[in-house]
């Protein structure tokens, strides 16, 4: 394994792995036409870029590990919209934000949501990138409430900035604390701390 | 007219009934709260900034110091998401293992906040049958993995030690006993005219309010929302047994009471069956590579523990140690809705509602 970052996720099925056939090759696109995730993942990029901006996903695959968990990256520009859809958008209806997890990803920073939908139990993991320097990446506090301290937590602990929420201090570390100690470029035993 | 002027009151971190180093600064109109302001961190340890530096099986102790009182299930949680990174298979021995001390660690935790929460509502005798009880399932614990409350018991591919002989009988023992024990609680406690007096129509809020918050386990189902990741998205064997996902619909203290005391009925119902069908020989550890290095990718995996729905977000890169490891803790997310609640009562419902939440500090600060 090289040591640089790379793609976060597996991808998807389908492709390649079986021997194809012009019969199988049909059946296979059949069923794809019909519910596989993937074709799941694809219609769903279809309807954010109808609804929302042609450049709103960056990427979409389907987290195999994870139980075919489909996971997309949003522009940061477009991720409260984004948000907003999935609350409203019937068939997905994503009332419950279950985790939010922000990494550092060496040139950029990431926030990763998980929203899941309480009734028609449809999940879906939501990355949104942001630059390391002036890091900002919208609040989703006013959608789901249980953002707050979660939010909060990635502000100190990352130093991601959430413009439009409504009381962003830091939450574990001490108010007077210098630094984010999750980046990795963190130093431990920095003088100032 | 009388002058009132508005009173800062700091609660903790020192405090009995905070159940730990967690703070609350209230502003006071005589005795009613007009403000509430958690103050959390003191028992912050970064916990998730040593896991980086640490390979996945040297990450288990440190879990166990989370959720302190159910050290079990975050145990599960942990080697549950490596285990689902890296597609390993458990032998059923082992996985049997696992769920039968994660339900008695349910119990034992239901008794812990059972015992507790009427000792912070000014009854001590319950508090003192809890843990007479719970130390039954302690010296289990003790007798498996040499250890009362930071068992390190699980690894990646099974679990460290086997039953020894003669445990999965204690354990059978120990469900009849329980559930006479139980009996008498509930007459004692359960309908108590005092105790109802100050728990029932207490921190009210309902189903949509709760998960909107994000609320999991007993305060999310005490709104009447069907949500218990051991039957919505059953892990490990819980689809092979019988069991009821107690609900209420107040969404009052009493209601999350009623939730937990009949969850320990519905684990006893687990154990038993589990103990019955429990392989009479097998491996308890699979097939695992020497140095567990889960491929490029990322998991979030979810378990239901006491307190909610606990979660394990790992990054990897495939390497030995998690790039980054995030754990969403039931605790944090539920104690969020305590300023909403606490606002316009008085001061004595402050810890009526504060345990009613149900949270482990260590699980908040992590």
């Amino acid at each position: 394994m090289s040591d640089k970052p790379e793609e976060l996720n597996v991808q998807s099925p389908q492709t390649e792995q079986t021997e194809r056939t012009p019969i199988n090759q049909e059946a296979e696109s059949f069923e794809r036409a019909v519910d596989t995730p993937q074709s799941r993942l694809e219609q769903l990029v279809e309807q954010l870029k109808h609804d929302i901006a042609e450049d709103v996903v960056d990427e979409a695959i389907i987290n195999e590990v994870n139980g075919q968990l489909p996971t997309i990256t949003v522009k940061k520009e477009h991720w409260l919209a984004v948000a907003r859809w999935f609350q409203v958008e019937e068939e997905w209806s994503c009332d419950y934000l279950r985790n939010v997890a922000g990494v550092d990803q060496g040139d950029e920073l990431e926030v990763v949501y998980h929203l899941i939908s309480l009734q028609t139990r449809r999940e879906i993991a939501v990355h949104v990138k942001t630059e390391r320097e002036q890091s900002w990446i919208p609040s989703v506090t006013p959608l789901w409430p249980t953002a707050n301290w979660n939010e909060r937590e990635v502000y100190d602990l990352l130093g991601i900035d959430f413009p439009g929420h409504p009381d962003l201090r830091r939450i574990m570390m001490p108010d007077d604390w210098v630094g984010h100690p999750l980046r990795k470029d963190y130093d431990p035993s920095d003088t100032e701390v | 007219m009388i002058r009132t002027e508005e009173l800062l009151l700091n609660v903790g971190p020192q405090h009995p009934s905070t159940h730990g180093v967690f703070r609350i600064v209230l502003k006071l109109d005589g005795e009613i709260i007009k403000e509430a302001t958690p103050v959390m961190g003191y028992l912050h340890r970064g916990t998730e900034k040593l896991a980086e530096q640490l390979n996945y099986t040297q990450i288990i102790p440190y879990t166990d110091r989370m959720d302190y009182v159910s050290a079990m299930t975050n145990n599960y949680v942990l080697v549950h998401a490596v285990e689902k990174m890296m597609n390993i298979e458990i032998p059923e021995r082992a996985e049997f293992m696992r769920l039968i001390v994660m339900e008695l660690q349910r119990v034992a935790s239901h008794l812990v906040w059972w015992g507790t929460y009427l000792l912070d509502i000014g009854a001590m005798s319950p508090f003192l049958y809890a843990f007479r009880d719970r130390e039954v399932i302690i010296d289990l614990f003790n007798e498996l993995c040499g250890a009362r409350l930071t068992y390190n018991y699980m690894r990646v591919g099974g679990v460290k030690w086997d039953a020894p002989s003669g445990w999965i009988d204690k354990v059978r023992d120990f469900i009849p006993y329980m559930r006479k024990r139980l009996k008498e609680y509930d007459k004692l406690v359960s309908g108590n005219e005092i105790f109802l007096a100050r728990i029932k129509g207490v921190g009210i809020y309902d189903a949509q309010t709760a998960i909107a918050y994000g609320l999991s386990g007993a305060n999310l189902r005490c709104t009447g929302v069907n949500w218990d990741l051991r039957k919505q998205e059953p892990y490990s064997l819980y689809e092979r047994f019988d069991f009821d996902v107690p609900l209420s619909f107040n969404g009052d203290c009493y209601d999350r009471y009623r939730i937990r005391i009949e969850e320990i009925v519905q684990s006893l119902r687990i154990l038993e069956q589990a103990v019955e069908q429990f392989p009479s020989e097998g491996e308890t550890m699979g097939k695992v590579p020497r140095v567990i290095r889960p491929p490029a990718g990322e998991v979030y995996a979810r378990i239901e523990s006491p307190r909610g729905e606990i979660g394990c977000y790992i990054v990897s890169k495939g390497k030995a140690e998690p790039y980054r490891l995030k754990f969403r803790r039931p605790s944090f997310v539920n104690l969020q809705i305590l300023p909403e609640l606490l606002v316009g009562q008085s001061m004595t419902n402050l810890i009526t509602i504060l345990g009613g939440v149900d949270i482990v500090v260590g699980e908040v600060d992590c």
